[in-house]
């Protein structure tokens, strides 16, 4: 049952696009990401395997190949909001990254229509400098000009609700007024190709609020929204497609949320989600939202 | 062609230690192109089941899930390369594509202020837990040509002995060296250093070595501002010439970028470039004439080595050090090789005086011997210091600029092609 709605959106299907209905934004076309990772396995390292690696002419078995992504297809369109489940160490991540085009494929493309970024700036910013340049920092290296930091600057500090702690070293904020303003300065630029990973509800329950109103704002003017998360429930009320991925394939994707989601917790052995028969939504959430 | 490139991928998928087989197989049986494999692997799928839960209920669920893939992979079968050509018919364009140099290059000018903004933010971070702060960008020069001056003026003074106002010819030396050593090191190091930015946000890669060179530009500039002080407190005139270190520093800047990409891209690929960088620089600080005269060096062995003494004079952080100390130094402009007509005889006499005073008749190069058969003048004779001028070897004052200006458009070409080729693959680290 979860194959109709799946059959129609795998999209492969010239007829389906040929009506012009919805205009395809992301195309993953089998796409294989390998990961090269140094010192790791058998080898430990020291000077002495080293010389006898070298004796024996051996070139660096310690470089082990991590096949995150094994072949992936999948089409996006406008308007659609993907969440992505599985496992930790499913490729949910690498996927993201690839999708942005920070990860080169190994084999296959990823198409776009234009840049697809990640939410989130934690990488650019520097916790020995002062809120105030880490704002500047953060917007420059998400490619924002100077006047528009200058018009998002208040907005944004006004948003972390940091306030004078915006002079001080970001090093001296709490993790809670860190992450908070890591999320209103990713946050202050629009997308068309968005991508979020688990970098939702962050913060105190009254910052949650807001960062939900703050993503659901984005995710409405993005024309695509992709979003792993831990949170199933929060996969569900938002997205209206979800693709399941276990060890760098996917095992299932569809329109079948609530279907897919169902049989991913009893693959993955949890608890199972007590729906009303009907309407098929949860009967006892478990937080207020 | 796409299953084939499939299969050649085959052999090279796994060190991570799974069968591949299952999936070959039922491609092969299929006859399926590689497009509709992947979506929902018809054999994998309840292979990975059974590992990943083994409750009964389940694996009916399975089962049917793998029927439901096959017929789903039928369909895509027929449209293989379909999602290309999709991709195609709606303008879609691949992510992970190298950008042209033109699109590189204007991307690269619109992310200036990233660069420029990146590099002040470091330069601020790399002194908050210093209690002089940014004190020490002024004072880590200062240290660093001190003890240049204890080792090499003081204790092993025979070096200084030939070189007119050593005191500032070495402190110039050191501070212009010491920005290109700086820049090779730490751009090495910037893009394993910043592969969690690299793996966050998108921007041309060349931001970050060209950031790193900014840093090191701001540094070196700060230390140029104290061997202005240092020099003019040593009595040196302030003259026109000064303004000729600006087009000097700015050729040296942009040799200094070249070889940081070229540094960027050696050292993500190479992790063990970093650690032999170190040594490289020392080697090439002794070639540069740093802390010694290469003139006095040419003069006394092109006899015996003469493409040797060639080359050292083309070295580029040589020629960058003399352009500079030409620019700031009158006892420079007075003796560098060349600024005086060519006099074989007051040039011999400058390098008879540069004879090391126990030196035997036979390490001491015949021409010089039938020459000068005099004995060599004494230390404070203008001739012994400035006589150099009269010389003119294979490279004289006036061609430096030349060579300056060719070493800096050479690298900076070279370097950013070699760094845009891989632009793509930095974020796998």
């Amino acid at each position: 049952m979860a194959r109709t709605a799946d059959g129609a959106d795998s999209a492969t299907l010239p007829a389906e696009v040929a009506e012009g209905v919805t205009e395809p934004t992301v195309i993953v076309d089998d796409l294989h990401v390998v990961y090269r990772v140094y010192g790791k396995g058998g080898d430990r390292g020291t000077a002495s395997t080293a010389l006898f690696r070298m004796l024996r002419r051996k070139t660096r078995p310690a470089i082990r190949e991590v096949h995150a992504i094994r072949g992936m297809s999948f089409v996006a369109y406008r308007g659609d909001a993907i969440g992505i489940i599985g496992r930790n160490g499913s490729g949910k991540s690498t996927l993201l990254r690839a999708i942005a085009g920070l990860l080169p494929p190994e084999h296959g493309t990823v198409y776009t229509i234009c840049d697809a970024s990640l939410l989130g700036v934690n990488a650019a910013l520097m916790e020995d400098l002062s809120g105030e340049r880490n704002v500047v920092l953060g917007c420059l290296a998400m490619g924002m000009t100077k006047t528009e930091i200058k018009d998002k600057y208040a907005e944004i500090v006004d948003f972390s609700g940091v306030g004078e702690f915006i002079n001080l070293a970001m090093k001296t904020y709490s993790s809670g007024m860190g992450s908070r303003l890591r999320f209103a300065i990713a946050a202050a630029k629009d997308y068309e190709i968005l991508l979020i990973d688990e970098a939702l509800a962050t913060g105190d329950a009254e910052f949650r609020v807001k960062s939900h109103a703050r993503i659901d704002e984005l995710r409405n003017r993005a024309g695509t929204v992709f979003l792993v998360a831990h949170d199933l429930e929060e996969v569900e009320d938002t997205c209206n497609r979800v693709i399941w991925l276990d060890r760098g394939k996917i095992v299932e994707q569809g329109e079948d949320v609530i279907g897919i989601i169902d049989r991913y917790i009893d693959a993955s052995g949890g608890e199972k989600v007590a729906r009303d028969p009907v309407t098929r939504k949860r009967i006892s959430a478990p937080e207020l939202d | 062609m796409k299953s084939t490139r499939s299969d050649s991928l085959g052999p090279a998928l796994d060190s991570a230690a799974e069968p591949p087989a299952p999936e070959t197989g039922s491609q092969e049986a299929g006859g399926q192109p590689a497009i509709g494999r992947p979506q929902q692997p018809s054999d994998g799928q309840p292979t990975q089941q059974q590992a990943g839960q083994p409750q009964a209920g389940q694996s009916d669920a399975g089962q049917a899930e793998g029927g439901q893939a096959e017929g789903g992979q039928a369909e895509a079968g027929q449209a293989e390369g379909a999602l290309a050509a999709l991709a195609a018919h709606y303008g879609l364009r691949p992510s992970a594509q190298r950008p042209t140099i033109g699109t590189y290059l204007s991307e690269l000018g619109r992310r200036w202020n990233f660069i420029m903004g990146f590099a002040t933010a470091r330069n601020v971070a790399m002194y908050t837990e210093a209690k002089l702060g940014q004190l020490w960008q002024v004072l880590a020069p200062l240290l660093n040509a001190g003890v240049y001056f204890l080792i090499f003026g003081v204790i092993i003074s025979s070096v200084s002995r030939a070189v007119p106002d050593f005191l500032a010819f070495l402190v110039t030396g050191v501070f212009v060296f010491s920005f290109t050593q700086r820049t090779f090191i730490s751009t090495s190091k910037v893009i394993t250093d910043s592969l969690p930015l690299i793996r966050a946000l998108k921007f041309p890669r060349a931001s970050l070595p060209l950031a790193y060179v900014m840093i090191e530009l701001q540094q070196m500039l700060l230390s140029m501002a104290v061997l202005v002080v240092l020099v003019l407190i040593e009595g040196e005139p302030l003259t026109w010439h000064w303004l000729l270190a600006v087009p000097a520093l700015a050729l040296l800047t942009l040799f200094n970028a070249g070889i940081g990409m070229f540094a960027a891209r050696t050292g993500a690929r190479v992790n063990d470039f970093a650690q032999l960088l170190p040594f490289l620089m020392r080697t090439w600080l002794y070639l540069s004439g740093v802390i010694y005269s290469i003139q006095q060096f040419v003069v006394l062995h092109s006899q015996n080595y003469g493409w040797a003494t060639t080359l050292l004079q083309l070295n580029p952080a040589a020629i960058f050090i003399s352009l500079v100390r030409d620019a700031l130094l009158a006892s420079q402009r007075a003796s560098a090789f060349g600024t005086k007509p060519f006099d074989a005889a007051k040039c011999y006499a400058w390098a008879g005086a540069q004879r090391p005073p126990n030196a035997s008749p036979s390490e001491w190069s015949a021409a010089f011997n039938q020459v000068h058969h005099r004995p060599p003048l004494p230390r404070h004779h203008p001739l012994s210091q400035y006589g150099s001028a009269y010389c003119h070897p294979t490279l004289i004052s006036s061609h430096l600029w030349l060579f300056g200006a060719g070493w800096a458009v050479a690298a900076l070409l070279l370097g950013f092609l070699f760094f845009w080729r891989k632009e793509v693959f930095y974020g796998r680290g």
